[in-house]
């Protein structure tokens, strides 16, 4: 006789979901019982900054997957329910409620959570809310909707920061975006991909604001004072904050897995311990094409990594190799990009239209990244000579009057 | 009402209906092996490339210029490809098929 194995998976994000929909396919026949802290059935987190927040919908227009489809996959749903600990010995885990779930496989999938900086008066302030959750953006939304004023101070001027202020102007507010660093998006871009959204930014009516670091914020009568290091100060009915995440590691850490950086996991996604794996934003992970270890917070490797985790756990010997991409929407701007751009020492823009174009990260001969702008031609042709490590000619790429296809574009 | 037939590359023929909504969460919210739809259906990822039948092209319309760039991320893209995270289920689509791309 055959005994049923359980497959407990904590996180049912975009990586807990489509790894359980993923183990199903490879043929598991036991239990999958994926578990959230989160109440909602679960749901696609980019739209959050964009689509969600400026309408009018319930979270249900943005499930990942319909209800129907657990049952039908037979995964069960613990959601609302927080787990406590996991107790590797017996191989079971510890919820809020007291009560324990025995598993045989373990898969930590507890991405991230947002940053609240310590800036003075930041625990008292008035409708001061992170954008991580479907209840965020319904508390943003409410209160915005509740305000007279409708201004808005944005802290942070990364991807989360820049897309909510986009949707909050949409929506009618008054937008001033607090960026500590010299320019936008300095972790993540080039200078002339900043500059760019600096302007668009602008030319939308919202304030984006560099070299602003907030020290403090006063409240009174239900009004914030934000109060920055330069003696500057701005008003704010609601104030929304994006200074990044800190990796959900602390179930992790506490049975003694591997950590650096992220939970640590091989290329099937495996963690120090043979019965647990770990995928999406809390792991770091051995990028093949780029040669080191990363942590990436984006819906890819928490697809990419779910579907190895899965394989690997049936039997299987997969090998995570991706190549990371992500997408960013603001305004009527689609920014695609393709590779990781760390280390770059050249950057070409090859520039087809004002608001049509692509910034080409290189380091000497070797393309890494790309940043397309309303040009998805170039994020795919990016895709591909990064993938397949083929030498691109430089002086063409910035040619527009070169037909822009892969074949013109080769190194001769 | 719309009836929309799937084809997956192991040849199973997956008959649903639907209302409303895009074609691509109808095939993940059943399962279609083969259309993933990663990005939510924005046209990001190009994991939903479905082929429709030469027949059926009328009842589709055409890609968009995104569309058509994004479709040649694949080396399967035919005249006959669409990401159906961009053909919105309605009665326009009724009796199509679509084989999904391998």
């Amino acid at each position: 006789m055959s005994v049923q194995k359980t497959c407990v998976v904590i996180g049912a994000s975009h990586g807990g979901v489509n790894f359980a929909t993923a183990l199903r396919k490879e043929g598991w026949e036991g239990a999958i019982i994926l578990i959230d802290r989160d109440p909602e059935i679960p749901y696609h987190r980019p739209p959050l900054s964009k689509a969600y927040l400026t309408s009018t919908d319930g979270i249900e227009a943005y499930h990942l997957k319909s209800e129907e489809s657990y049952i039908k996959d037979n995964v069960q749903l613990k959601l609302g329910v927080e787990v406590v600990s996991i107790d590797k010995e017996n191989q079971q885990i510890i919820l809020g409620d007291g009560t324990s779930q025995a598993y045989d496989k373990l898969v930590i999938a507890t991405g991230a959570r947002p940053i609240i900086p310590p800036i003075k008066g930041i625990q008292t302030a008035a409708h001061l809310y992170p954008l991580r959750t479907a209840k965020d953006v319904e508390d943003i939304r409410t209160a915005l909707l509740n305000s007279v004023a409708k201004n808005v101070v944005v802290i942070g001027g990364g991807y989360i920061g820049l897309e909510t202020a986009a949707s909050l102007k949409k929506m009618g507010a008054e937008v001033t975006v607090l960026e500590r660093e010299e320019r936008i998006l300095a972790r993540v871009t080039a200078p002339e991909m900043s500059t760019f959204f600096q302007e668009l930014h602008t030319a939308n009516g919202v304030d984006v604001l560099t070299s602003k670091n907030v020290t403090a914020i006063e409240t009174e009568n239900g009004v914030n004072t934000v109060f920055c290091e330069d003696g500057t100060s701005y008003q704010a009915a609601v104030i929304v904050v994006g200074v990044g995440i800190l990796v959900n590691t602390e179930l992790a850490k506490n049975i003694g897995l591997t950590i650096e950086n992220g939970i640590k996991v091989d290329a099937t996604a495996k963690t120090s311990d043979d019965d647990i794996y770990a995928i999406g934003d809390c792991t770091y992970h051995f990028n093949p094409h780029y040669d080191r270890f990363i942590r990436l917070e984006s819906v890819q490797n928490a697809v990419d990594q779910a579907k190895v985790a899965a394989a690997a756990i049936c039997g299987k010997s997969p090998v995570y190799n991706a190549l990371p991409w992500f997408w960013s929407d603001q305004y009527n701007v689609k920014l695609q990009m393709v590779g990781l751009s760390q280390g770059y020492n050249q950057v070409l823009v090859r520039k087809d239209e004002d608001l049509k174009f692509s910034i080409w990260y290189f380091k000497d001969d070797v393309l890494l990244a790309v940043d397309a702008v309303n040009n998805a031609k170039a994020y795919v042709i990016g895709t591909k000579f990064i993938k397949e490590n083929k030498k691109i000619d430089k002086e063409k790429l910035i040619d527009t009057s070169v037909d822009f296809k892969p074949l013109n574009l080769l190194q001769s | 009402m719309a009836k929309i037939t799937f084809i997956t590359s192991d040849n199973e023929r997956i008959e649903l209906e639907a209302t409303s909504g895009s074609v691509m969460q109808l095939a993940v919210d059943n399962g279609v092996q083969g259309i993933d739809g990663d990005c939510g259906g924005v046209c990001s990822c190009a994991t939903c490339h479905v082929h429709v039948l030469p027949e059926h092209v009328a009842k589709t319309g055409e890609a968009s210029e995104i569309e058509n760039d994004m479709l040649e991320l694949d080396d399967n893209v035919s005249e006959y490809s669409r990401l159906c995270c961009q053909l919105e289920v309605s009665e326009a689509l009724d009796g199509v098929v679509l084989q999904v791309a391998k």
